[in-house]
């Protein structure tokens, strides 16, 4: 089959991708600027400013006394590949061969996919349509090699599309640079007068070798199908997605939970070997009736488990309303991450947070009752004792700083309860509170032990704790909010001592 | 007569092993060190895996409880050994458990609102082969649900803990032992003033194949330490 070609060309490709970012400089004479030995020299220029007078290559301080209004923006490394890759993989849904072409442009292989399109002048027209509605200056032509097709699109007016066998005579007009030759080659045919391809054409080979060497002849071969160019291909990060049509709509639960196993043994094969494991997947299930009914699940620790994913989705089924029948299950994992294999164990002895019976543990109850409900406790660096623990962010995360020895009660009350109290001195610990209608007698107190309040977090009293012992030898953590001569010092039940 | 008492002692060393007390080995006396409570099962060995019901009446016993619980915990707990805590509404407070010899950041602490979710949490936890131990509080326990507990823990070796309000009467439980623990007012330290030791009366109100009993225990520097003779209860069967 007859190898057909596509050569994108982007004229202003840095400026128009800026200026897709930042709109408001789509108007102004714009250029983005390096410093090349000691001097800031112009890298790409945007279309209004090209049309003002200011030129790649030329110095900043020139380009700015020919335009008054330029703005000048320092140029980011890397973007031009960045731009390129991106638009690359755009366009794949147009042929699956793209590859870029530094520094400017990409090649399409289009060999057999024009047609779908109906017809390559439908297929150029909306590529290059779709581009320009981007904001991209794009300009295409469809050769049967990489390099006609290039040198149509870069250097000539008309005409965009060669047909098959017509390389040579599309080049013949076009001049030298045309065939992607060095700068040193390109000035010694300029010094020789050669202007246009096509009396390099007719001259014999040894006279071109002997005269510019190997690299005209290959660009030259290249150009016109003789020799053929190698390129790397783009190719698009693959997500994770296995698909299950079904010949009869699924309407009961054994026959979903089939289908869920049969794709996540194929998922879990292809994490296997890849060294992943899976934190998040949905299932989406299409229905008859055109609506799409979806359930999702997480875990703590990566994982490609088939009997551990499966238990997960196994309290998710419920959520699956049938209705009249799936008839497509879609299974996404939007995010894995790298796994450490673990050599399996047979005698497992070590029990920690980092067994993975814990992890599936606590995923299957993340998926039933919600995540917001596991909680593990690091100490903070506060003596406050609501801020005194804060969340850990994993199961592997360590205490930053030693556990307090400070004696605290083994059950706090989040919101402390207001008691009534008589004390026979003030400043003395109280002998006698009345919490919820019921009147202890204190036997025995510790304290005060004074924990001030973080001023630069909230405001207000400090608190003077005390633990006290009642009767019945049940024991409180009580403090008083405030001075005992405020006026408004207020006392509160905390919590409870084992 | 002679022979019928020790047909009868062997069946029940049989009956035993049957159920997972296992004897232990001549020359290795595993012991973890909780005194009085470990001295009262079968054969002299704390029952790791099964499960354990504290009643508590109150917030106070609550509390007490938590810290004789915390006080088995550390005993149970090797170094990295993981415990998970399935609570209602936070009321744990986690800094406490390092006076008991627990480190807080090994607890794993799951808070939920209604006892279905807990109960179904609790199952789940102690079927977990990773976990040295599992503490629940629960509002109330029949003896279906403690059957299905102690069905968990026979193969996956954790122990389980059931903190249980005393709504109502107590029903018959397939836990290992049923306990009840009261605060007690402090001693004096040498004649110091304020609070002592912690000191609960801890009573053990079922205990299946072992007596049950009853001690005033103090924690001290990470040990209980009984304060009165032990009062032995008449030999029952119970389970």
């Amino acid at each position: 089959m007859q190898k057909r070609f596509m050569a994108i060309w982007f004229r202003h490709l840095l400026t128009d991708g800026l200026a897709r970012r930042r709109p408001e400089l789509k108007d102004l004479p714009f250029v983005l600027a390096a410093p090349v030995k000691n001097k800031s020299i112009i890298i790409a220029s945007s279309m209004v400013a090209e049309r003002e007078g200011a030129f790649t290559d030329m110095a900043v301080a020139d380009a700015r006394a020919a335009v008054a209004e330029l703005v000048v923006i320092d140029e980011v490394a890397g973007q031009t590949v960045k731009l390129l890759r991106l638009i690359g993989l755009g366009c794949i849904r147009y042929t699956p061969m793209v590859s870029i072409d530094l520094p400017d442009k990409l090649i399409l292989d289009i060999s057999g996919c024009a047609h779908l399109w109906g017809g390559e002048r439908e297929y150029l027209k909306e590529i290059v349509l779709k581009l320009r509605a981007a904001g991209f200056d794009a300009r295409a032509a469809i050769a049967d090699t990489p390099g006609a097709a290039w040198a149509v699109a870069r250097f000539a007016y008309k005409r965009p599309i060669i047909a098959t066998g017509g390389q040579a005579a599309a080049i013949t007009t076009l001049p030298p640079a045309a065939l992607r030759l060095e700068p040193d080659i390109l000035e010694r045919l300029q010094k020789l007068g050669f202007r246009n391809i096509g009396p390099l054409l007719e001259l014999p080979a040894s006279v071109l070798r002997r005269r510019f060497g190997q690299g005209l002849l290959l660009r030259i071969d290249q150009a016109l199908g003789r020799v053929e160019e190698y390129r790397e291909l783009l190719v698009p990060p693959v997500p994770y997605t296995e698909r299950l049509p079904c010949l009869e709509p699924i309407r009961n639960v054994p026959g979903i939970e089939i289908a869920i196993e049969r794709l996540l043994s194929v998922l879990c094969l292809r994490l296997q070997e890849e060294g992943m494991g899976l934190r998040k997947a949905f299932l989406k299930c299409h229905r008859i009736d055109g609506r799409k009914v979806q359930v999702g699940i997480s875990t703590t620790k990566g994982s490609h488990s088939v009997s551990h994913l499966m238990r997960l989705f196994r309290l998710q089924i419920d959520k699956i309303e049938p209705a009249l029948g799936i008839e497509l299950f879609v299974l996404e994992a939007p995010r894995v991450e790298p796994m450490e294999t673990v050599q399996e164990q047979l005698w497992a002895e070590s029990k920690g947070l980092g067994d993975t019976a814990l992890a599936e543990l606590l995923d299957r109850i993340a998926g039933k009752v919600g995540p917001q409900a596991i909680r593990r406790f690091l100490p903070a660096e506060h003596y406050w004792p609501e801020r005194s623990v804060k969340l850990a962010t994993s199961l592997s995360e360590e205490p930053a700083v030693a556990w307090p020895k400070a004696l605290r009660p083994i059950r706090l009350l989040s919101i402390p309860e207001p008691i009534e109290v008589m004390a026979l001195v003030p400043d003395h610990p109280p002998k006698l509170f009345t919490h919820k209608g019921k009147r202890h007698t204190i036997a025995k107190a510790d304290g005060p032990e004074r924990i001030g309040r973080e001023w630069w977090q909230d405001k207000g009293e400090h608190r003077d704790y005390y633990r006290v012992e009642d009767g019945e030898g049940q024991r409180y953590w009580l403090f008083r909010s405030g001075h005992y001569d405020g006026g408004d010092a207020r006392w509160y039940l905390h919590g409870y001592f084992a | 007569m002679n022979s019928n008492t020790t047909i009868i002692s062997k069946l029940r060393q049989d009956l035993l092993k049957w159920e997972g007390y296992k004897p232990p080995v001549s020359g290795q006396r595993d012991t973890l060190g909780l005194g009085p409570l470990e001295s009262i099962f079968p054969n002299g060995v704390f029952p790791k895996s099964s499960v354990h019901e504290l009643v508590c009446a109150s917030s106070e016993q609550a509390a007490a409880s938590g810290g004789l619980v915390s006080g088995m915990l550390s005993a149970l707990m090797q170094p990295g050994g993981v415990c998970v805590w399935i609570g209602r509404d936070r009321r744990l407070f986690a800094p406490a458990l390092s006076a008991f010899g627990v480190e807080p950041h090994q607890v794993v602490f799951i808070s939920l609102m209604n006892d279905k979710d807990i109960l179904w949490v609790m199952e789940e936890a102690l079927k977990c082969p990773g976990l040295t131990a599992v503490v629940c509080e629960l509002r109330d326990m029949d003896f279906k649900q403690s059957r299905r507990f102690q069905l968990a823990v026979e193969h996956s070796r954790v122990t389980g803990f059931v903190l249980r309000n005393a709504t109502g009467k107590l029903g018959s439980t397939a836990c290992a032992a049923r306990w009840q623990v009261k605060a007690l007012p402090s001693t004096d330290l040498g004649g110091l003033p304020g609070l002592g030791f912690p000191r609960w009366q801890v009573d053990l109100l079922k205990v299946r194949n072992g007596q049950t009993g009853s001690w005033v225990l103090e924690w001290q520097e990470g040990h209980f330490v009984p304060v009165i003779e032990t009062v032995i209860h008449a030999e029952r069967q119970a389970g």
